[in-house]
């Protein structure tokens, strides 16, 4: 019996602070639950670095935390979210992700079957996304110290030959896409947050979209821009790009695709779905003779069968997003300002 | 989205719009008594397709609003507590007392908990024994039928340890208030539809037969805004005051007797601090006498005296005076990112609404 598996008989499996010591638990916390999972030949020789073969072309690097309460929600948990996000981040700048590095920092007391099934969730959205974990580390915390599980992932990927995505590259006359429903992500976690109550069969969004990408950058390999609309939503997104490229952007509100459930949360709650975050959608800038074979792509692919053309980069209004609402009418869409707290009446 | 997407359309808004055109000769200005309808004008971008004549004005309706310093500050100091546990709704969190807010206290340390329902309050009561758990209760007569009824079901169930910071207002006296007032010039009252789905159309009437304006109760919709517009026009072109009813999808004449027999058992009526505007008799409610060992304002602790920017103008805005852009604070000193007022912090509040919907990018 390992060291590992007597511990979880004799504490009901729960993470001591012993595990992050560096002792003999640090060591069966990675032989036992992270090395079955993640094995590669690259986090294998378990030394200090993994060593990475260069290959051609500029390298993209990206890192992200995740602090997601709660840690499981419909269509996902945190250790799918933790790969994704990453991943996600790498292909709005037309990288190909190839390598994630896994850090956890753990609070004491938290249960091992749970991390054991975050872990196997980190293992299959890895799978699905090609992508391989090489290095990473562990750490366990005081009680209280953390909340349960904080994932940090950071990730590689070599930038495809000849693209150049970029926030500052939308020119006025292109055509605005978004590759599917806005707000499922965060109204699906809302969902499960204390107090709410709400029933449904909502999931989250949350999914790789490196797949996805790849297909369009083949179509239109002039692509000017991509963004996942993540916290802030389409709004806050749309906003940076306008105000980096210094054009407008104008929406059609009827354009824009948005799920009965979450816009009925929203009603009921006072939220507005273009700023509601989401984990597995897109939003592409591209020229405008593009835009009909980009769309039919995207259409073409399980993450963006649901994929519209929403708008149009304009000379006019720089800086600012606008949308022309369902009756017609015409006002700014801003940039999100705090955080956004369900009304009162 | 069924009963949503029918008063959404186009077309019909279209008509609606060349309707008031038709009819709309002389310049008016329009009150919006509630925030969300404030809200509804701006994101449909209705504001700009009506007659130039017709001004919108926001009113006070948004509890968040018209809650006086004095009560941020006692829930501050109540949270400071250590036996306490404040229980409030999301919007207040960031609303500036005097000296610090709700948010800046739970990052002390402070037990303060964002709940969506009153209800939660009692339950969290139930979980913690040890602690006074404070609901701050904040809203108009939409939201008080179901304090009374969390109050009334704690009674019920012996629960000693949940106590309300009652902060609630009532509408129809502040509307008197205001049309009392020579300052404001407002020729058409837009009623707020929910308050009216739990009062009905009785208590507004005055606002015809004593003060000789038309008033029409309006739901949320854009096509609902638009025809209550349309039949404030005419009533005006006509010379007509009488209150209307454009929510009849919702709202009944006689309201929601239930739900206000249930604020009758809870609460009387009493004289209550608008910020802004000050004290109005009758607009506020205090607990009845068999449930006030439940007043949290019993609870001794000390209070830091309440002070206001001497440069917002939030009580003239709430009143319809003036417009938030009018304010010398406005966009400048105070900011949703470091609000003044709670005008600023509401989503509902008309300051937040109009730097919301009309923010300039510099």
């Amino acid at each position: 019996m390992s060291t590992l598996e007597r511990n979880h008989s004799m504490s009901e499996g729960k993470i001591l602070l012993a595990h992050g010591s560096g002792g003999k638990l640090s060591h069966d916390l990675v032989r036992e639950i992270l090395l079955p999972r993640f094995s590669n030949p690259f986090l294998e020789p378990l030394d200090d670095s993994a060593r990475i073969t260069n290959q051609e072309g500029p390298l993209a690097f990206t890192t992200d935390s995740y602090v997601i309460n709660p840690l499981f929600f419909p269509g996902g948990d945190i250790g799918k979210l933790a790969v994704c996000g990453t991943v996600n981040d790498l292909s709005m700048i037309g990288a190909v992700p190839s390598y994630l590095s896994l850090s956890l920092i753990i609070e004491e007391g938290f249960s091992i079957e749970l991390l054991k099934r975050i872990m196997s969730s980190v293992r299959d959205t890895a799978e699905e996304a090609s992508i391989s974990i090489v290095t990473g580390d562990t750490k366990v915390v005081e009680h209280g110290a953390a909340d349960q599980l904080f994932i940090t992932t950071s990730g590689i990927g070599w930038i495809r030959k000849g693209v150049h995505l970029s926030g500052l590259h939308a020119r006025p006359g292109d055509m605005v896409l978004v590759s599917g429903f806005l707000g499922d992500h965060e109204i699906a976690v809302l969902s499960q947050r204390e107090g709410f109550g709400f029933q449904g069969d909502l999931r989250s969004d949350c999914a790789p979209l490196n797949g996805l990408v790849g297909r369009m950058l083949e179509v239109c390999p002039d692509l000017r821009c991509l963004r996942d609309p993540t916290r802030g939503g389409l709004a806050t997104t749309l906003n940076e790009i306008a105000s980096r490229s210094r054009v407008g952007i104008a929406l059609e509100e009827a354009k824009i695709p948005v799920r009965e459930s979450v816009r009925g949360t929203c009603e009921l709650l006072g939220l507005d779905p273009l700023y509601l975050a989401n984990e597995g959608k897109l939003i592409a800038i591209c020229p405008p003779q593009e835009a009909e074979n980009i769309l039919a792509a995207m259409r073409a692919h399980p993450l963006g069968t649901h994929a519209e053309i929403i708008g149009q980069v304009t000379e006019e209004n720089p800086k600012r997003v606008t949308l022309q609402t369902l009756i017609g009418g015409h006002r700014v869409l801003d940039m999100l300002t705090g955080a956004q707290y369900p009304r009162i009446c | 989205m069924k009963f949503i997407d029918e008063f959404r359309n186009k077309e019909i808004a279209q008509g609606l719009i060349r309707r008031i055109f038709e009819v709309s000769t002389r310049p008016v200005h329009l009150m919006e008594v509630c925030g969300t309808h404030t809200v509804s004008f701006f994101r449909y971008g209705i504001r700009e397709m009506l007659p130039k004549h017709i001004r919108l004005l926001s009113g006070p309706g948004c509890p968040v609003c018209v809650t006086p310093n004095q009560d941020i500050d006692l829930a501050i100091a109540l949270s400071r507590r250590d036996d306490v546990l404040l229980a409030t709704f999301g919007d207040m969190m960031r609303v500036p007392g005097s000296t610090s807010s709700l948010q800046k206290e739970k990052a002390e340390g402070r037990r303060i908990r964002i709940v969506y329902s009153p209800l939660e309050a009692l339950r969290l009561a139930k979980e913690n024994p040890e602690k006074k758990v404070v609901f701050l209760a904040v809203g108009f007569e939409t939201t008080s039928p179901a304090i009374a009824t969390t109050l009334l079901q704690a009674h019920t169930e012996g629960i000693p340890n949940l106590h309300f910071l009652n902060s609630q207002k009532r509408v129809p006296p502040a509307l008197r208030a205001l049309l009392e007032s020579e300052k404001v010039q407002i020729h058409g009252l837009i009623l707020p539809g929910h308050v009216c789905t739990i009062l009905g159309r009785e208590p507004f009437e005055f606002i015809s037969k004593e003060f000789n304006r038309p008033a029409v109760i309006a739901g949320f919709e854009p096509l609902d805004l638009l025809q209550a517009v349309w039949m404030l026009v005419n009533q005006i072109e006509k010379e007509q005051a009488s209150v209307e009813n454009q929510y009849t999808r919702v709202v009944r004449d006689q309201g929601n007797p239930v739900a206000v027999r249930k604020m009758e058992q809870a609460f009387e009526q009493d004289e209550a601090l608008w910020r802004g505007l000050g004290w109005i008799p009758g607009s506020g409610c205090r607990l009845k006498d068999p449930f006030s060992s439940m007043d949290a304002r019993r609870i001794e602790v000390d209070v830091e005296p309440s002070r206001e920017h001497p440069g917002c103008l939030c009580g003239e805005i709430l009143q319809a005076v003036r417009t938030p852009p009018e304010c010398p604070l406005f966009k400048t000193v105070c900011h949703p990112d470091h609000p003044v007022g709670p005008c600023m912090v509401s989503i509902e509040g008309a300051c937040f609404t109009y730097f919301k919907f009309q923010h300039n990018p510099d």
